[in-house]
């Protein structure tokens, strides 16, 4: 009986592992770390490899008062400026007790619009415990017979007095791939945060 | 015959406990990583008429964001508060605060769903254990189940951002999808984490914390 042999020249022709023992179902694409930064944008690795990509931003800080948006491309980050129609409510309370309310925010939608999406209350730069965490979802973006949906959920603290969880719903009214995603803020750098970029198999 | 068996040394990657290997970033070669994906499970526990459920391991610097996923938590008795607390550097879980609490619900009996803010369940600045649930049923197929996630718990920095999602089966027999967020306004890393009914013991369920890279 013949047996082959493990080694590194035979493994090396490898192309392919039994899905099996693939990785998983939320794959890391790509960590980017902000520092004074005026812009983080994703321009690779959102293609047709996952039918959903999550990008989770933790610690958003922004060098002045600031919210934080987000805008999609269909041609690789040259232009970040797709239609956009959305919906956005709140949910809100202060650490005195007074302002709790759930709100609808028609300030924060957009109905075709191209400029980029609000997806955090906003954020004051001079406190430095201040920030924002959350997630957006962006589902199927090379499809090209559809629309692109995305959900983005966020809590941030605010005016050192507040709680306010955004939550965002809406569309890239496209059916061009959505290929780059880019994350900034309405004045200002984003002085310090982690973004991650996953697939999710 | 003897056989041969693989040695590491052959693949030429270093080992290390509980890793596995994969094909590294290149696709040119191999490497010992994580072999579980971005999200790695860390322990599960279950509830057997317990008191409280407290998770005081496992939660530290190593992941920025931590995933706890309730499945079918039943109470021992009949219309109480599912709850959730921080442990922010003492053996106390009393972390303080600032929370929006809001619900969609619908009875079984009658189409009659809303939505709305229960500003009696926020907090404000307080030190309290953070309700999740309320008026959860204990009939024996009542249960809730949901998805909570911290936030970066060992940031030194910032606060400690958290966002809840569940569903729950009301005593009064009505689904009441509950959303919770806030933050733990402390600089403290917060390094443990209680659950609990406002009355009575969890009777059974389960919850599994994650860490994702």
């Amino acid at each position: 009986m013949a047996l082959n042999f493990c080694n590194n020249n035979s493994l090396s022709a490898i192309t392919s592992i039994p899905a099996a023992i693939s990785g998983g179902a939320l794959n890391l694409i790509s960590t980017q770390t902000a520092s004074s930064s005026s812009t983080i944008s994703f321009t690779s690795g959102i293609d047709s490899t996952y039918k959903e990509y999550i990008f989770k931003y933790y610690n958003v800080h922004p060098s002045t008062g600031a919210s934080l948006y987000m805008n999609l491309s269909a041609d690789g980050g040259s232009n970040y400026n797709v239609t956009k129609t959305s919906s956005a409510f709140r949910a809100f309370h202060q650490e005195d007790d007074g302002g709790a309310s759930i709100t609808y925010l028609t300030g924060y939608d957009l109905a075709q619009g191209t400029g980029s999406q609000r997806i955090s209350g906003a954020i004051n730069a001079s406190n430095a415990d201040e920030s924002c965490s959350g997630t957006l979802h962006l589902f199927d973006p090379s499809n090209t017979t559809f629309v692109k949906h995305f959900i983005a959920e966020t809590n941030a603290y605010g005016e050192s007095v507040y709680s306010h969880q955004l939550f965002i719903g809406g569309y890239g009214n496209t059916t061009s791939a959505i290929n780059a995603v880019q994350f900034s803020l309405n004045t200002g750098n984003i002085d310090s945060g982690t973004f991650k970029l996953y697939g999710v198999s | 015959m003897a056989l041969n068996k693989l040695k590491f040394n052959s693949i030429n990657v270093t080992p290390a406990a509980s890793e596995a290997i994969r094909f590294n970033s290149g696709a040119n070669g191999l490497e010992t990583a994580s072999a579980g994906g971005s999200l790695t499970k860390i322990s599960t526990s279950t509830a057997s008429s317990s008191s409280t459920i407290d998770i005081t391991s496992g939660i530290d610097s190593t992941y920025k964001e931590y995933i706890f996923i309730f499945n079918n938590i039943h109470p021992a008795s009949d219309n109480v508060n599912f709850t959730v607390n921080f442990r922010d550097g003492s053996s106390a879980f009393d972390a303080t605060k600032t929370t929006t609490f809001f619900q969609a619900s619908n009875d079984e009996s009658a189409s009659n769903g809303s939505v709305n803010y229960e500003s009696g369940r926020d907090l404000a600045q307080s030190t309290g254990a953070q309700m999740l649930h309320s008026g959860v049923g204990d009939d024996s197929d009542q249960c809730i189940s949901g998805v909570l996630h911290l936030f970066d718990p060992s940031n030194t920095t910032f606060v400690k951002h958290f966002l809840y999602n569940g569903n729950n089966t009301h005593n009064s027999n009505a689904s009441i999808q509950q959303f919770v967020a806030g933050y733990c306004n402390v600089t403290a890393a917060i390094d443990g984490v209680q659950f609990a009914m406002s009355s009575g013991n969890i009777d059974s369920g389960t919850i599994t914390m994650y860490g994702v890279t």
